[in-house]
C-alpha cells in the first residue's frame, strides 16, 4: 500500500483500495475522490466497509485488518471523530485537559496558551460556559456535549480534513441536527474537507454535496446528492432511500 | 459526605458485616469439627474419660454452645483475642502481634515484586498481541499455576542461596535480605495468572474508542499509553486486592520453607502442639485482614475513579 | 479454592473469539432462531460426530491429552512400570545417583526414586481426582440454583462464598485438616468445605446471564417448567465452562495435596507422595537436589497437561 499526496485540488484520493482480514476481503478495490473543501458522504449498512475505508485513510484499522492493495493519497492534516461519544473520551481525565493535551503535544503550545486555546475551541463547538466546562469529566456531560468535546479534540490538532465516522448515530434526533449543523459550520468557517460516513442517507444529505453508496465492500453508486437521491440508478440505493423516513430538500448545503 | 460516598458506605457495610460475622462463626465452629471434641484431641488416645471431662471443664467446653459462642465473640470483639494459648499461656493476641510484623513485610515485598513482574509482561504481551513474544508470555500462566509456591521457594534457595550464594537460605536473621527470596517465591506463584488477566484488561482498554480519538488527533504513542495504563490500573488494583488472600496464604506456607519466624511458623507449630486457640486466632486474623484490604482497595479505586467519586 | 485464582486461570482471554456470546449455540446450532425445547437433545447428539474430529485438530487439546495421558498411564500402571517396591529401604545404598539398578538413583533411605515418583503420581492423582468431585457437584448445584433463583438465596450464597474466600486458602484448609485430622480424610473434608466456592461463583454468574437470554425467556413463556429450562437450556452451556474450570481446578488441587503433604498434613508416610518426597529431599538440597526438584517438576508437567487440556476443550467447544 502506498501513501502519497492526493490528486491536485483534492484532499483525499483513494484508488483500488482493498482491505482484508483473516476472514476474507472486506473492501474490494474501491475508488474515492474528495475535493478539497468539499463534504463527501459514504453511505451503507453495517458491514459495507464504509468505516474501514475511513479508518484506512487515517491508518487506524482494527487489529487483524490490513490494507492489502491500492493506494490512499492524502493532502493535509487529518482529524477524526468517532461514533460513540460515551466512550470516545478518557473517562478518568477532565475534558479540558484532553483538549489541552492535544494542543500541547501536537501543536507544541505552552500550558497557558493551550488553556486559552481550549476555551476558544469549546466556544467554537458551542459548549456554553467553556471556562467552567474545562474542568468537567466526560460522564458529567450529555451525549451532545460530549460529541462537541470530541470535535474540539479533533480540531485542536488543526486538521485540514475531518473524517466523521457516524458521529451522530448515537445521539438523539434533535441533538443530531445540532451537531450536523455544527459540522457544516466548521467546514465553512475553517475551510475543512469533510468525509462523512453514515448508514443514514438522510443525515448524509444534510451535510454532504456528493455521496458514494457502498454495499458489501464495493461502491455501487456515486454522484451528487441530487443525482443519487433524485435519480438512484442502483437497486441497493433505492432500498436505502426507501428505508429513510424523511429526506430534507435536495440542495441543502 | 457526598451522596456517592454514602452509597458506597451502605453497600460496603451490607456486604462486609455479614462476612465478618460469618468469619467469626466459622472460626468458632472450626474447633467443633474435631471428632471427639478438642479436649480429647489435646490429651490424645490414652486419656481417660475423666481427664477429658476435667480438661473440658477447664477450657469451658462443657458449657452450653451459645454461652461458649458469646464468650468467643466478646473475646474477639473486645479484646481482639481468640483465647489463651494452651502452650504459652498468654493471650493469642500477643503471640500474633509478635509474629505478624515479618509476615506482613514479606507480603508487602511480594506485592512489589508482583507488580514489577506483572505490569511489564502484560504490557508487552498486549502491545504485541499475537506476535512471538505474546505467545511466549501466554505460556507462563499454564506453567505458573502448576508450580507449588513452596517448591518455587526451594528452587530459589537452590539457585540463589546454594549455588550463587547471593541470598540466605533462611532463618530471617539478615533483615530484608532474608525476605527477598520468600517474597519472590510468592510473587512468582501469583504472577502468571495476574499477567493473563491484566493482559486481557489492557487489550480491552486498547480497543476503547478514546484511544482512537487521541491517536487520531496525533498524540504520540507514548502519551496515549499513559491514558491506557491509567485506565487499566484501576481494575488491576482491584485485582490485587482480590488476590491478597492468596498472597497471605502463600506467605505463611513459604515461611516454613525459609524457616522464618512469622505467623506461618506460629500456625504450624501450634498445629503440632494442638494449640487450638492459636490456630483459631491466626485464621481469624488472616480473614479479617483480607476483608480489610478488600474494603480499602475498593475505597481507593472508588475515590480514584471520577465516575464513582462524585454524587449523582 | 482460591476462587479468583483458578477462575482467572480458566477464564478465556478477552481476545478469544466466540466466548459464550452465543449462549444458544448448543441449543440452536442452525441459527434458525428456533427454540423448540424438545429438539435440544437431538441437536446435541447430531453434533457429536464433527466435534471429535475438530478436537483432534486443535493443538492445545492434542498436546493436553498427550501430556495428561502420559502421566495418568504412568500412575495407573505404576505397579507394572516400577522397578522396585517404593517403600523398600536399602540403607546401605542411600543417596545414590542414577545407575543400572536404580534408574534415577535413590533417596536417603535407599528407596528407588523412579519407583517412588511413579507411585507418588498414583497417590496424588488418585486423591486429587477424588477430592474434586464433591466440590464440583456442590458448587455447580449451589451456583446454578443461586444464579437461577436469585433474590435472597443468591444473596446468602454470595455471603457464604465471601466468608470462605476471606480466609486464605491454605490457612483455612490447614485449619480444617488440623481439626479433622491429618491424612487423606482431612484432605477430602477440607476441600469439600472450601473448594466448591470456585464453581459456585462462576456457575452463578453464567446461569444468571443465560437465564436472562431471549430463548430462555421464550421457553419459560412457552410453559416449560423451571427444571426443564435449567436442564435443557442452561446447563448444557454452563457445564462447558464448568468443565474447563474443573481442568484448572484439578491442577490446583494437585498442588494443594502436594503442599499439604509437604507440610506433614496430607498424605502420611510411608505412602509415597510427591509432597513428602520434597520434604524428605529438602535436607539434601545442596547435594542431591533432584530429590526435591523432580517431584515438583512432575507436578508442573501434570499441571501443564491439564491446563492445555482445559484450554483445548474450551477451544473446541467455543468453535461451535
Amino acid at each position: 500500500m502506498t501513501r502519497t499526496a492526493a490528486a491536485p485540488g483534492h484532499a483525499v484520493t483513494v484508488r483500488g483500495l482493498t482491505i482484508a482480514s483473516r476472514a476474507g476481503t472486506l473492501v474490494h478495490g474501491i475508488d474515492l475522490d474528495v475535493p478539497a473543501g468539499a463534504a463527501v458522504g459514504l453511505v451503507g449498512e453495517s458491514g459495507s466497509g464504509k468505516s474501514l475505508t475511513l479508518r484506512s485513510v487515517i491508518g487506524l484499522l482494527p487489529r487483524g485488518v490490513e490494507i492489502t492493495g491500492g493506494s490512499v493519497g492524502v493532502t493535509g492534516r487529518l482529524g477524526m471523530v468517532f461514533q460513540d461519544p460515551s466512550s470516545a473520551l478518557d473517562p478518568l481525565v477532565t475534558v479540558g485537559s484532553q483538549v489541552m493535551e492535544v494542543c500541547r503535544h501536537v501543536r507544541g503550545m505552552t500550558k497557558a496558551a493551550a488553556r486559552r486555546r481550549a476555551v476558544e475551541l469549546f466556544e467554537e463547538v458551542g459548549i456554553p460556559d467553556p471556562e467552567r466546562r474545562l474542568r468537567s469529566y466526560p460522564h458529567e456531560l450529555s451525549g451532545g456535549q460530549r460529541q462537541r468535546v470530541v470535535l474540539a479534540v479533533a480540531l485542536a490538532a488543526e486538521p485540514d480534513v475531518l473524517l466523521c465516522d457516524e458521529p451522530t448515530t448515537a445521539l438523539d434526533v434533535t441533538v443530531q441536527a445540532q451537531v450536523l449543523a455544527l459540522i457544516e459550520r466548521l467546514r465553512v468557517d475553517r475551510g475543512l474537507t469533510v468525509v462523512f460516513v453514515s448508514h443514514d442517507l438522510a443525515v448524509v444529505s444534510q451535510v454532504c454535496s456528493t455521496v458514494s453508496v457502498m454495499q458489501a465492500g464495493r461502491v455501487v453508486e456515486s454522484g451528487t446528492i441530487d443525482q443519487v437521491v433524485g435519480a438512484p440508478q442502483h437497486p441497493y440505493t433505492r432500498t436505502l432511500l426507501d428505508a429513510v423516513l424523511e429526506i430534507p430538500e435536495a440542495g441543502a448545503p | 459526605m457526598t451522596r456517592g460516598s454514602l452509597r458506597w458506605l451502605r453497600r460496603t457495610v451490607l456486604t462486609v458485616v455479614p462476612v465478618v460475622i460469618g468469619v467469626v462463626l466459622a472460626t468458632f465452629f472450626l474447633l467443633r469439627l474435631v471428632p471427639g471434641g478438642p479436649a480429647a484431641a489435646i490429651l490424645g488416645d490414652q486419656a481417660t474419660d475423666q481427664a477429658v471431662a476435667d480438661l473440658e471443664a477447664e477450657l469451658g467446653l462443657d458449657r452450653p454452645l451459645l454461652a461458649q459462642l458469646w464468650s468467643f465473640v466478646v473475646s474477639v470483639v473486645v479484646h481482639g483475642d481468640s483465647g489463651t494459648s494452651l502452650l504459652y499461656g498468654v493471650p493469642t493476641r500477643e503471640l500474633i502481634l509478635d509474629r505478624v510484623g515479618v509476615s506482613l513485610e514479606i507480603v508487602a515485598l511480594s506485592v512489589v515484586f508482583t507488580v514489577v513482574l506483572v505490569v511489564p509482561l502484560a504490557l508487552l504481551a498486549a502491545l504485541h498481541k499475537d506476535r512471538a513474544i505474546d505467545h511466549v508470555i501466554r505460556v507462563v500462566p499454564a506453567v505458573g499455576l502448576a508450580m507449588p509456591t513452596f517448591w518455587v521457594g526451594l528452587l530459589l534457595i537452590l539457585v540463589f542461596a546454594v549455588n550463587l550464594g547471593w541470598l540466605p537460605a533462611g532463618g530471617g536473621d539478615q533483615g530484608i535480605r532474608s525476605l527477598v527470596l520468600p517474597a519472590a517465591a510468592v510473587a512468582v506463584s501469583l504472577t502468571p495468572v495476574l499477567v493473563r488477566t491484566l493482559r486481557a484488561q489492557l487489550l480491552e482498554v486498547l480497543d476503547a474508542d478514546f484511544v482512537a480519538t487521541l491517536t487520531a488527533a496525533g498524540l504520540p504513542r507514548r502519551r496515549v499509553l499513559v491514558h491506557v495504563l491509567r485506565n487499566a490500573a484501576l481494575p488491576t488494583v482491584t485485582l490485587f486486592g482480590l488476590n491478597i488472600a492468596y498472597m497471605i496464604g502463600g506467605t505463611l506456607v513459604v515461611e516454613r520453607v525459609f524457616a522464618i519466624n512469622g505467623l506461618g511458623a506460629l500456625m504450624f507449630d501450634s498445629i503440632g502442639s494442638r494449640d487450638f486457640p492459636v490456630v483459631q486466632g491466626v485464621a481469624l486474623f488472616c480473614a479479617v485482614l483480607v476483608v480489610l484490604v478488600t474494603v480499602l482497595t475498593d475505597l481507593v479505586v472508588n475515590r480514584l475513579d471520577p465516575r464513582t467519586r462524585i454524587a449523582a | 479454592m482460591s476462587a479468583d485464582l483458578v477462575a482467572a486461570a480458566a477464564e478465556p482471554p478477552a481476545d478469544r473469539p466466540g466466548r459464550p456470546e452465543h449462549p444458544g449455540a448448543l441449543v440452536d446450532p442452525a441459527g434458525t432462531g428456533e427454540t423448540d425445547p424438545r429438539e435440544g437433545s437431538e441437536r446435541i447428539a447430531r453434533r457429536a460426530d464433527p466435534t471429535w474430529r475438530r478436537a483432534l485438530r486443535t493443538p492445545a487439546f492434542v498436546a493436553g491429552v498427550v501430556i495428561t495421558a502420559s502421566i495418568v498411564v504412568a500412575a495407573v500402571f505404576a505397579p507394572l512400570l516400577a522397578t522396585h517396591d517404593p517403600a523398600a529401604q536399602d540403607l546401605l545404598n542411600g543417596l545414590q545417583g542414577p545407575s543400572a539398578a536404580h534408574w534415577l538413583g535413590t533417596d536417603q533411605l535407599g528407596r528407588d526414586l523412579y519407583s517412588r515418583l511413579l507411585y507418588g503420581a498414583r497417590t496424588d492423582l488418585r486423591i486429587a481426582g477424588l477430592a474434586v468431585v464433591v466440590p464440583f457437584v456442590t458448587g455447580v448445584l449451589l451456583g446454578t440454583v443461586a444464579g437461577y433463583v436469585g433474590g435472597r438465596f443468591d444473596w446468602v450464597v454470595a455471603r457464604v462464598v465471601d466468608t470462605v474466600v476471606a480466609f486464605p486458602f491454605y490457612v483455612i484448609v490447614v485449619a480444617v485438616v488440623f481439626a479433622v485430622g491429618a491424612g487423606e480424610k482431612g484432605i477430602y473434608v477440607a476441600l469439600a468445605l472450601v473448594g466448591w466456592v470456585t464453581y459456585a461463583r462462576v456457575l452463578r454468574n453464567t446461569t444468571a446471564v443465560y437465564r436472562a437470554s431471549p430463548w430462555v425467556v421464550a421457553a419459560r413463556g412457552g410453559g416449560l417448567s423451571h427444571g426443564r429450562v435449567v436442564v435443557r437450556h442452561i446447563l448444557p452451556n454452563t457445564l462447558t465452562q464448568a468443565v474447563v474450570l474443573l481442568m484448572n481446578d484439578v491442577v490446583f488441587v494437585i498442588v494443594a495435596v502436594v503442599t499439604l503433604s509437604y507440610l506433614g498434613l496430607g498424605v502420611q508416610p510411608p505412602t509415597p507422595d510427591w509432597g513428602t518426597m520434597i520434604t524428605d529431599g529438602k535436607a539434601f538440597i545442596s547435594t542431591q537436589w533432584w530429590l526435591s526438584v523432580a517431584p515438583g517438576a512432575l507436578v508442573v508437567y501434570t499441571g501443564i497437561g491439564l491446563s492445555l487440556l482445559g484450554d483445548g476443550i474450551a477451544d473446541v467447544w467455543r468453535a461451535e
